[in-house]
């Protein structure tokens, strides 16, 4: 049996922290708050794991976001396992013939524009993120100086909900223009799966639209900073992953029938 | 300690309403609508596999495609509402947080959400019953071509489509909750808490949640692309020019039935580990308790743990032998499949070094973790002769098959459910159960157990079928064969019902321990996992593995006692 390890915890308990005297709290942000640091660095009041500060619920609910979007890549896996299966399946006629019924389905050229739109939102919602942890800006949030932080975070993130709906728009236009070539969900199973591809991904992106209006009101009415980093947080490593997923499932169906 | 106004709100979804042990008793609530639903069915299929021409009161006499229905919905109800719910989900909430040294779950709001939808999909799914049409036919592994159209018979149409709505829900929900226990193990684990020094239970709800978050959502993929077959006319399943009952189905390419099974496999293999992995560790952890031992090779406990998990994600294959795999694929899943051998052995090992010349207390909990693993290896010896593509062949959809997951899955999975219930009982309410009756209950179930799904082994062999409406009037060889399993079928359906009845003794403890004031000391068993701490999750920290007893047996210490005394060894 090898030695328990202790963590330090147990005995830093009873002591009374070196960096505080008692005489108020240390602010929510320090060095690390943005960053992918442990969470226990801030453990500014000694209190048990699950209580501590800001940084511990912020790493919790990032982790809760990573958990689900592993179930989502889970989710879009099936299906383009399921893609490559079906592309390399026919059946023998009555003449013994092999016949493989898949035809590749030509890709409206809009997609391109979509995703570009994407990535423009992508980095918008990261603009918006960052300046949610801007240290200085944090603190005077924190004190009540200002609401710097909320207010550029609500203009990048209106960007990034604009953008978002202009991807879905263009996504919408893409099927459009099928639809006016009579290429229609049923026609082909290569069409099968752009339509199911295209539109799983716009159901998973219209939840990232909900997110980013939920965060959205969130800035609004929610009274701490520490809550409202969460909310931009979370919406916008969700809308990330999106967005990268976009681009695997596009270069797929552009490359890849 | 002052309350800052940041943390304030982490503890303020507190509500009665999303506090884990609601949402826990609520999960075990669906499962308990759900056990006894199936249980009447899998009667009903019983008492008319015996005597076919009985007729239903209020309802007339059972319908082939009733029959079938019955099928669907007792394996629907007893895999995803009560093994998969009850175990994982049911007491996850109940004890894990004040397992791991929590004061509760990371998402609180989330889980109750969760609970609620998979509440909703048990009430979408006993509607199938009264839709026109009635319940789906196709089993709960729903194998198109057929269950991806309603021409293919009665239930086949709203019920499927009530099937796969219900599924659905329950494959989200179920995701949400594996996010929710995954984050609190990770993330809320008390001071002192280490990951060696976690509970087995605790180490089996990982394994199982981090199978869900892989699994579940490949099902609600198979699910979304057997929707789209069945209403939008795409051919993800149906093979071209599929008749089904003289109709040509209009549907463009070629579709793989095949692609299903392994979608649905992928995600049916590990619903059985996530079915069966708290039990064992649960297992584990109370033939350490009652033998006043530590847990035979731990570290190696936690390793088979996760090995089992990560074997149960290759071995899909081993359902789909005989429909039309390639055979090397055959072969490589029998490989995987039978090294799954390895980790279960190690455990049974482990369960028996354990309890080996300890002179253990013979509690009804532990009576019920014998009883765990005694089907288990009863049910697990199977395994690997089902394992083999070639003998496969032979007993593939037979009553072989159906006696051995109901021994290794079902059986085990309700010994493990009935242990975790009168183990902790005195710490959900305060009491304990009658020792008398809980013994009377587990002697009448394990011979229940036993004399219900042994002979099924034997009608396997001879060649009884799975899923036959009927097995008196066919004509020729086959309904001679047939013919001669009926005296074993009366046999078995009479352990069915002797196995149902012995649950009576159950209900009744429960009612008068409900009703006695008769309370339980705090710590009744000599237990050292976390939940038994007398102190308040805020001033609990870890200080040492489970299970540490004395070389007499009799002086214990519980993970949350600060100092070793002089009596025990310090380790």
């Amino acid at each position: 049996m090898p030695p328990i390890v202790t963590p330090p915890e147990i005995e830093r308990r009873h002591k009374v922290h070196e960096s505080d005297n008692g005489s108020g709290r240390r602010p929510p942000t320090d060095k690390r708050t943005g960053g992918n640091g442990e969470g226990d660095s801030d453990n500014w009041n000694d209190r048990p794991q699950g209580r501590r500060g800001p940084r511990e619920r912020l790493s919790q609910v990032r982790m809760g976001v990573f958990f689900g979007l592993f179930a989502v890549l889970m989710f879009f896996i099936a299906i383009v396992s399921a893609f490559f299966v079906t592309r390399a399946s026919g059946h023998f006629d009555a003449y013994s013939k092999y016949v493989n019924e898949w035809l590749p389905t030509t890709i409206p050229s809009i997609l391109w524009l979509n995703t570009a739109v994407l990535i423009l939102s992508s980095a918008s919602a990261e603009m918006a993120r960052r300046s949610m942890f801007r240290e200085e800006d944090v603190m005077d949030e924190w004190i009540g100086l200002s609401r710097r932080t909320s207010q550029r975070a609500t203009a990048w993130l209106t960007l990034t909900l604009a953008l978002g709906a202009l991807f879905l728009a263009g996504q919408w236009v893409a099927w459009d223009q099928l639809a006016a070539q009579h290429v229609f969900f049923k026609s082909n199973p290569s069409s099968h799966f752009f339509y199911l591809i295209t539109v799983a991904h716009a159901v998973h992106l219209f939840v990232g639209v909900g997110a980013l209006i939920a965060a959205l009101i969130g800035l609004r009415r929610s009274h701490q900073i520490a809550s409202r980093q969460i909310f931009v947080d979370a919406t916008v490593w969700y809308w990330h992953a999106m967005g990268l997923l976009w681009l695997f499932l596009f270069a797929l169906l552009e490359f890849g029938q | 300690m002052n309350v800052s106004p940041a943390t304030s709100v982490a503890l303020a979804p507190h509500s009665r309403w999303t506090h884990h042990r609601t949402v826990g008793f609520g999960y075990l609530a669906i499962s308990a609508v759900a056990v006894g639903v199936g249980t009447v069915l899998s009667l009903l299929m019983r008492l008319h596999l015996s005597w076919p021409a009985w007729s239903l009161p209020l309802h007339g006499p059972i319908l082939p495609e009733e029959y079938l229905g019955l099928v669907t919905m007792h394996g629907t109800l007893m895999l995803f509402f009560v093994l998969t719910v009850a175990p994982q989900s049911g007491f996850g909430n109940l004890i894990l947080p004040a397992q791991i040294g929590a004061r509760h779950m990371a998402f609180p709001r989330l889980n109750a959400a969760s609970m609620w939808l998979t509440g909703l999909a048990l009430l979408v799914l006993l509607t199938a019953f009264f839709v026109p049409g009635g319940s789906p036919i196709s089993g709960w592994t729903a194998y198109p071509p057929l269950s991806a159209t309603a021409l293919a018979g009665p239930g086949q149409g709203e019920g499927m489509d009530v099937w796969l709505a219900a599924i659905a829900l329950f494959s989200v929900a179920s995701t949400l909750g594996a996010i929710n226990t995954l984050t609190t193990i990770v993330k809320l684990r008390g001071e002192g808490m280490s990951w060696p020094r976690l509970p087995l239970t605790v180490w089996g709800w990982f394994t199982a949640a981090l199978l869900s978050v892989l699994a579940f959502s490949v099902l609600l993929a198979a699910l979304a692309m057997l929707f789209c077959d069945r209403h939008l006319q795409s051919s993800f399943f149906v093979p071209g020019g599929d008749l089904v009952n003289g109709v040509l189905l209009q549907h463009r390419g070629d579709g793989s039935p095949l692609l299903w099974l392994h979608l649905f496999w992928f995600f049916g293999h590990p619903e059985v580990y996530i079915a069966i992995l708290p039990g064992m560790g649960l297992t584990s952890m109370v033939l350490a308790n009652f033998a006043h031992r530590r847990v035979f090779a731990y570290r190696l406990m936690i390793a088979t743990t996760l090995l089992i998990g990560l074997l149960g994600i290759l071995v899909w294959g081993h359902h789909m032998f005989v429909a039309g795999l390639n055979p090397f694929a055959g072969s490589a899943f029998a490989l995987s499949s039978m090294a799954i051998a390895l980790p279960a052995s190690a455990k049974v090992l482990s369960w028996l070094a354990t309890i080996w010349r300890s002179r253990p207390q013979l509690t009804t909990p532990m009576l019920f973790a014998l009883g765990f693993v005694s089907l288990f290896i009863t049910g697990g010896l199977t395994g690997p002769i089902l394992a083999q593509p070639i003998l496969d062949e032979y007993l593939h959809n037979t009553f072989f098959v159906v006696a051995h997951f109901h021994l290794i899955m079902a059986m085990a999975g309700v010994f493990g459910l009935f242990c975790a219930t009168y183990y902790w009982f005195p710490l959900l309410f305060g009491k304990m159960l009658s020792e008398r009756l809980g013994k009377l209950h587990f002697w009448g179930t394990i011979l229940g157990a036993y004399a219900t799904f042994l002979p099924m082994h034997l009608t396997g062999l001879a060649g009884e079928p799975r899923q036959y409406a009927q097995l008196t009037g066919v004509p020729g060889p086959a309904g001679q064969l047939l013919q001669t399993t009926l005296p074993l079928q009366n046999h078995i359906t009479y352990g069915a019902l002797f196995l149902a009845c012995a649950q009576l003794p159950f209900f009744l403890n429960l009612v008068l321990t409900l009703r006695s004031r008769l309370r339980a000391s705090q710590n009744p068993w000599s237990a050292t996992t976390m939940e038994w701490a007398p102190q308040a999750a805020d001033e609990l920290a870890t200080h040492r593995d489970p299970c540490h007893y004395a070389e007499d047996g009799v002086l214990f210490l519980g993970q949350w006692e600060p100092d070793a005394t002089s009596e025990l060894p310090p380790e």
